[in-house]
């Protein structure tokens, strides 16, 4: 097989903005329908998700508000209403459909949603993490080298519940560690909110913003990091 | 709009239901049975399915197919183990499974649709229509390969399939219509041959599916097989004879087992009786249903780790669910319940009939694509990850299972090689690492403009359609061009195979009804011939000799008509026949009546 190379619907890649109605060639005034022939129109590419599901772009979200606007989008778009209307309306119904279960999956949970806004704010953050974070650095080869010796040990001998007990104890300090970066997460997510409820246009705030979204992307590559080697050491531990 | 009927198209029994009224409603066939027994004979006479195909499975063991579901979108390598246990013989052609039949081969996909269109029938007869659109349920833990193969079964028994629906979900819109349900339900689905879990979020009509796990190869049929396999064992040990040399025996021992089984969901102790072969006498053995648990106990012990996972891909533990749905025939037994309710923690609800339910969902889903319901909707995902083939054997994931369908992503490709021109792509489908242990769904080659390597770059978007079947299309993103892609499926019919099958099946189904509506015809004339008879019994003085003559000239050609081959003819004569006897009718009717009141007053003086 060849080589590929990744490209999750990156919302950059854009194509002409929809304005058009394909049906009738009216102007489309409304959000999803032609107002003139009612036709349902392709969502456009364009659109972020946090615009598709009417929700601001903000981290922090109403998953309530959330949810309801994906079953009435879901109403207006699935397939299933689109059995008796033309090739063309089901074509679209389909494309429809299946952007908005992306857009809410992308949405509803919230390191997705962070690494999508830093999608849009920033560029991509999926070619980042291959290095472990610098302050858990030392503590990390040593946990490599305990896993490593765990592993060809005897079952059953002492230093196999010796090495276990040292696995152990490293997996609680990792999951608290895990604990810490979500809590620190969580307050990103608020300075992010809060500063784009400023709507300062200021140098500062440009500062600012480039300070969070710095933050976010490194705490996403360390969490991802961590989460490797903590299924790791669930997995060999058991 | 023409009407669209819900098919559950089950491993033992399968079912056809339509919406009525707000409610769906189950077809029952002439027998006022509603559930049509999965099995197709081949007999000197053609092809029979349903309730007198089950008569052939121990007269004629090797032309009768059951459990053909268990085939469907399989090769033969994934049947192996359990090829002895099946009297009628399996072959492979182009990775399909064939099952040989006397002198020609079938695809399952090909007996399927001789149950569906006994089903069709059913339903035509049943509402006096022509029925050509259906929705037809699947476990909801079926792959690309096994929906496709569904899907290609209905086109075959001249459906359009208009939706493949999961069973759990289908008996969720059921039990959701009927009970008004709001909130979190568990499904679980134990039927013949397949085991399904789900887990559903129910809100104003919204049934979204947030998780679905299982297991498409366990069901009633292994309880089964566990206590044939214990028959056979003590009568080998017992008589010193080896059933397994005698396939009408086999079957025997086979429904004897399902039997029992079943009736120890009532009973607490069930003698099972066989007679065995060559005058050796009868086998006959008390089983308790504390015997048959510990028989079955492992296997039912399977499905609780499907449950588990669906749970955690729902990101809930077992208190959050609200209901538990019990759907499928095996989830009468007693065992089956118990580790039902201890693994949720509440008493699971079998309020609907748990083989009609499934049947009734998909006739509601039937009903939302018509256009009737418009308050209900489904929101199903895809069981499984689908990916691709990336180097080193390693199958890179693009669309997650439990993601809500439809369902879409996309991928570049381009090339390493200068002037390359082609890109070859492994679809698949399974949530391991490597390559080999997943699912092999389809390969394809991607056209590629011969450029310096890392040039060309190919858009492929891989959708999964509300159907969870995957559909690829290509795009050039230098050019705007799209392409059309041949994928060859790995364990699939080709397009053009499902074509010449639909050709075969018209033209049997040509040959079908013209043997169907001579039959009828023929029964028809034999009753019109009896009741003439009678009435010249009894009415022959009554009426003149010209009259007489002339219907005796019309029961000859009635009787001549009816040697032929020609349902119309017989018809058109009786018809003639029915003239003919007119004055005779109403002659005898007046007489009738006259007695009538003859013996009234008689009675009125006593």
């Amino acid at each position: 097989m060849d080589h590929h190379t990744h490209s999750t619907a990156s919302p950059r890649e854009l194509q002409m903005a929809r304005s058009m109605c394909w049906h009738c060639q009216s102007e489309v005034a409304g959000e999803y329908f032609c107002d003139r022939c009612v036709k349902v129109q392709p969502v456009s590419k364009e659109l972020d998700y946090f615009t598709c599901l009417g929700i601001p772009r903000r981290l922090t979200i109403d998953q309530h508000q959330l949810e309801n606007k994906f079953y009435e989008l879901s109403r207006a778009f699935h397939p299933d209403f689109y059995q008796n209307k033309s090739t063309a309306e089901q074509t679209i119904s389909l494309g429809n459909s299946a952007l908005l279960n992306t857009a809410y999956r992308t949405l509803r949970d919230p390191i997705e949603r962070a690494e999508y806004l830093l999608d849009l704010e920033a560029g991509s953050v999926k070619e980042i993490r291959n290095s472990p974070p610098a302050d858990l650095f030392e503590e990390i080869l040593e946990l490599q080298d305990t896993l490593n010796e765990y592993r060809t040990t005897d079952r059953a001998s002492e230093t196999e519940s010796t090495l276990r007990a040292k696995l152990q104890s490293e997996r609680n300090t990792l999951e608290q560690r895990q604990r810490d970066m979500e809590t620190a997460l969580q307050q990103l997510f608020v300075q992010w909110d809060a500063l784009q409820d400023r709507g300062e246009a200021t140098g500062q705030a440009r500062v600012e913003r480039d300070r969070i979204l710095k933050e976010i992307r490194e705490n996403l590559s360390n969490r991802t990091y961590v989460k490797n080697i903590v299924s790791d050491l669930v997995s060999t531990i058991g | 709009m023409a009407r669209i009927v819900g098919i559950d198209l089950g491993t033992t029994n399968s079912l056809v239901a339509y919406m009525a009224g707000g409610h769906p409603h189950v077809i029952p066939g002439r027998n006022e049975r509603t559930m049509v027994p999965s099995v197709v004979a081949m007999t000197d006479n053609g092809l029979i399915v349903g309730d007198p195909a089950k008569e052939h499975l121990t007269r004629n063991p090797e032309r009768t197919v059951y459990s053909v579901k268990r085939f469907m979108g399989k090769g033969l390598e994934d049947v192996q183990s359990e090829l002895a246990y099946f009297p009628y013989q399996l072959t492979e052609q182009g990775g399909v499974i064939r099952i040989k039949l006397g002198e020609k081969t079938y695809s399952p996909p090909q007996i399927s649709a001789m149950i569906l269109k006994e089903l069709k029938q059913r339903a035509e007869a049943h509402l006096g229509e022509s029925i050509t659109r259906a929705v037809i349920t699947v476990p909801a833990y079926f792959n690309d390969s096994q929906r496709q193969a569904t899907k290609d079964a209905g086109m075959i028994a001249g459906l359009d399939v208009l939706r493949i629906i999961n069973e759990p979900t289908a008996a969720s819109l059921a039990y959701g219509l009927q009970r008004k349900t709001q909130g979190t339900i568990a499904v679980y689905d134990l039927g013949g041959g397949t085991f399904d879990i789900s887990i559903l979020k129910l809100k104003n009509g919204i049934f979204e599916v947030l998780a679905t796990n299982g297991d498409t190869h366990l069901g009633g049929d292994d309880f089964d097989r566990q206590i044939a396999d214990l028959f056979v064992r003590e009568i080998l040990e017992q008589q010193g004879l080896d059933l397994t040399s005698y396939p009408d025996h086999m079957q025997a021992v086979r429904l004897e087992a399902e039997r029992t089984k079943i009736r120890l969901s009532n009973e607490l102790k069930v003698t099972a009786v066989l007679d065995l072969p060559g005058g050796k006498g009868r086998y006959s053995r008390d089983l308790t249903r504390d015997q048959l648990e510990s028989l079955t106990r492992k296997l039912v012990e399977r499905t609780l780790e499907p449950c588990r996972l669906a749970l955690k891909d729902a990101a809930l533990t077992s208190s959050d669910i609200d209901e538990v749905v019990l759907v499928g025939g095996s989830t009468r037994m007693p065992l089956v319940r118990q580790l039902v309710q201890a693994l949720f923690g509440k008493e699971p609800h079998c309020e609907l009939n748990p083989d009609e339910v499934v049947a009734l969902g998909a006739a509601v889903q039937a009903d939302i694509l018509s256009g009737g319901t418009t308050d209900l909707l489904l929101l199903d995902v895809t069981p499984l990850s689908l990916g691709i083939e990336t180097m080193g054997g390693v199958m890179s994931s693009l669309i997650r299972r439990n993601t809500t369908i439809p369902a879409s992503a996309k991928e570049m490709f381009t090339t390493y090689v200068d002037g390359q021109t082609g890109v070859d792509i492994h679809i698949l489908q399974g949530e391991r690492e490597l390559v080999k242990d997943n699912r092999s769904l389809a390969r394809f080659r991607l056209k590629v403009p011969p450029l310096p390597a890392g040039v060309p770059r190919i858009e492929v978007t891989f959708l999964i359609d509300a159907n969870g079947i995957l559909n690829v299309s290509a795009r050039d993103v230098r050019t705007g061009d799209t392409q059309s892609l041949a994928v060859k499926p790995s364990y699939g019919l080709k397009d053009d195979e499902v074509e010449r099958m639909i050709g075969e099946s018209y033209k049997f189904a040509a040959d079908d009804l013209k043997a169907r509506q001579l039959i009828e015809a023929r029964t028809e004339a034999d009753a019109i011939l009896m009741a003439t008879e009678k009435a010249l019994k009894q009415g022959a003085h009554l009426v003149g000799e010209e009259d007489l003559s002339s219907i005796r000239t019309a029961i000859r050609a009635v009787e001549a008509a009816k040697s032929g081959e020609d349902h119309k003819a017989i018809r058109a004569k009786m018809a003639d026949l029915e003239k003919a006897t007119h004055h005779l009718a109403e002659v005898l009717m007046d007489s009738s009546l006259k007695e009538a009141l003859e013996n009234k007053k008689l009675t009125e003086i006593t």
